[in-house]
């Protein structure tokens, strides 16, 4: 009788939500209008990003959409709704005036009308075969992935892909992350990667502990504007652990073009251990005209052989910038890693224009 | 006597303030009374709530509980109505005003597990009061939520500019500040009583 009468009160209120859920959150079709040229007419009710991505539309999204890396913005010329608190900390002054928005935060409710660049509608799903997984360290590693669907990919030094971890014993749904490409772009048929193991991460411990070689992988992309800017400027690398990724695919470019730049790479690390590619690296010394790498270890092991520099790359910074005005700076890293250099950076009279960086979201 | 619904809803506010004399309505009070935006959200997310749900538990518990004779459910059956409650209000405001889902209801969840919520629909259980008369306590006692919430969130804002030894922050100085305002809520005592 009890249990009766708490199953058919919660049964009730159950029943209701349901019925509520069905007609308020029931926006019917609405139509998705891209750059006054692409109509998409979807079910209403999911954010845009979800929608465009429903329809091979793929705007850069390296947070998986959780409205943490502010990377899906586009211009919402029609509908939308207001703005929302969400997205304020991701955009500046001009772009909320330009009706900017981040596409993972707004919901279709209405016909909306966007505006997003060209180049995206390049960007494209793949299929690859991984064909090499090799320990770089204790816990990073690269993958090969040869490309099967479409067989070939088109990309710029310094993008990144957002590549797909499917359902696995450790997460019950599908996850997307982003990770720079660490290949030379003139390879067209494979992509390298470079992908350090985050503890409960739920991508990274699927390539560590659970992708094989020959499995077949989804990926996303290319996407990113970090890339090698077209002057004849110094050059000065600051990226350590997988943030080796993006500054090794550039500089491959760089070799391969033959570039005559002056280039330096610091790569902070904390031992010995942490340390990997040193032999790629001190090829490319050869290999490049004015190439120098540099690695730095915060705490080398006691007793270690390290004869190279130690301690943390800020102090050193100022050793390898000659004019700073003829200096360009590429970071990839952590937020706070690049807040941290880029203050450094300016104390050094390097401006704002001649600094790029890749963030890790 | 009848009490007067008048007297009732101010001491709901003051002299009984469901925060500083029956210290219901703790975690959520103590974790988002560091700015005075966000307090001010939760405040009137609390007082919306507390007011709804009371008229809600007052029909359920007079019309169904009373009657099938199963008032020892009232418990369960509060919690039901007031998560329900919550969940309906979520979609409303999610579907009618997007800014004010974002800027209120992100509070709503964490009202779902309120105690202060239950609590005023047991203590109009305990009074025997009237369908008006707990609608006016519910909506007093979210008043007096929302003032005692905005109350140490001011207070707390006050103290990020003056040194705190390291052992006191957070959490610790907060009960104190609210303790310190309990009592001088106390103050209040000799106007009316209604426990």
């Amino acid at each position: 009788m009890t249990v009766g009468i708490v199953a058919g009160i919660g049964g009730f209120f159950a029943l209701l939500l349901i019925i509520a859920e069905s007609k308020l959150m029931n926006y019917g079709e609405c139509t998705i209008t891209i750059n006054d040229k692409k109509k998409i007419t979807e079910k209403g009710g999911s954010s845009l990003l979800t929608t465009l991505n429903n329809n091979k539309i793929f705007l850069s999204s390296a947070c998986g959409g959780r409205g943490s890396c502010g990377f899906c913005k586009c211009k919402i010329l029609k509908g939308g709704g207001p703005l929302l608190p969400t997205e304020l900390p991701f955009l500046d002054e001009r772009e909320k005036k330009d009706m900017v928005r981040l596409a993972c935060q707004v919901k279709v409710k209405e016909d909306i009308s966007i505006e997003i660049p060209e180049d995206i509608f390049a960007i494209q799903e793949f299929a690859g075969k991984v064909t090499s997984i090799k320990d770089m360290t204790y816990d990073i590693k690269e993958l090969t992935i040869e490309l099967t669907m479409p067989k070939e990919i088109e990309f710029k030094a310094g993008q990144y892909v957002q590549f797909v971890a499917p359902r696995y014993e450790k997460s019950r749904q599908s996850v997307t992350r982003a990770y720079s490409i660490s290949s030379n772009p003139d390879h067209i048929k494979f992509i390298e990667l470079i992908v350090r193991k985050v503890p409960d991460g739920l991508c990274t411990t699927y390539i560590h502990d659970y992708l094989k070689e020959g499995d077949t992988v989804n990926f996303t992309g290319p996407f990113g504007d970090f890339l090698i800017q077209d002057t004849h400027k110094d050059m000065i690398f600051i990226a350590g652990g997988s943030g080796k990724a993006p500054i090794k695919s550039m500089l491959e470019y760089l070799k391969a073009h033959k570039s005559k730049r002056k280039m330096t790479y610091l790569f902070g690390a904390r031992t010995e251990k942490d340390l990997y590619h040193v032999e790629l690296m001190k090829k490319l010394e050869d290999d490049l005209e004015h190439f120098e790498f540099v690695p730095i270890l915060s705490k080398p092991d006691e007793g270690s052989k390290w004869s190279g520099k130690t301690g943390y790359i800020m102090p050193f910074l100022k050793e390898f910038i000659g004019k700073p005005e003829n200096t360009e700076a590429y970071l990839c890293g952590s937020p706070g890693m690049i807040d941290a250099v880029i203050k450094e950076l300016h104390n050094l009279k390097i401006s704002e224009e001649q600094i790029f960086f890749d963030p890790f979201s | 006597m009848e009490l007067n619904v008048f007297i009732l809803f101010m001491a709901a506010i003051f002299t009984s303030n469901i925060l500083l004399t029956n210290f219901l309505g703790m975690c959520s009070y103590l974790s988002v009374s560091r700015q005075i935006e966000s307090s001010l959200g939760l405040g009137f997310a609390v007082f919306f709530v507390m007011t709804c749900t009371t008229a809600l538990n007052y029909v359920v518990y007079y019309f169904v509980l009373v009657p099938l004779d199963i008032v020892y459910l009232q418990y369960i059956i509060f919690i039901i109505v007031i998560a329900a409650f919550v969940q309906l209000i979520e979609m409303v405001i999610e579907r009618l005003s997007p800014v004010l889902y974002y800027s209120l209801g992100i509070f709503l969840p964490l009202i779902t597990v309120n105690c202060a919520i239950l609590g005023v629909s047991l203590f109009m259980v305990i009074r025997n009061y009237s369908f008006i008369q707990s609608v006016t306590f519910g909506a007093g006692s979210g008043i007096g939520w929302l003032l005692a919430i905005l109350a140490l969130a001011g207070i707390r804002q006050k103290v990020n500019d003056t040194f705190v030894p390291a052992g006191l922050r957070g959490a610790g100085l907060s009960l104190i500040i609210t303790g310190i305002m309990a009592l001088g809520f106390i103050g209040f005592s000799g106007i009316a009583v209604i426990q």
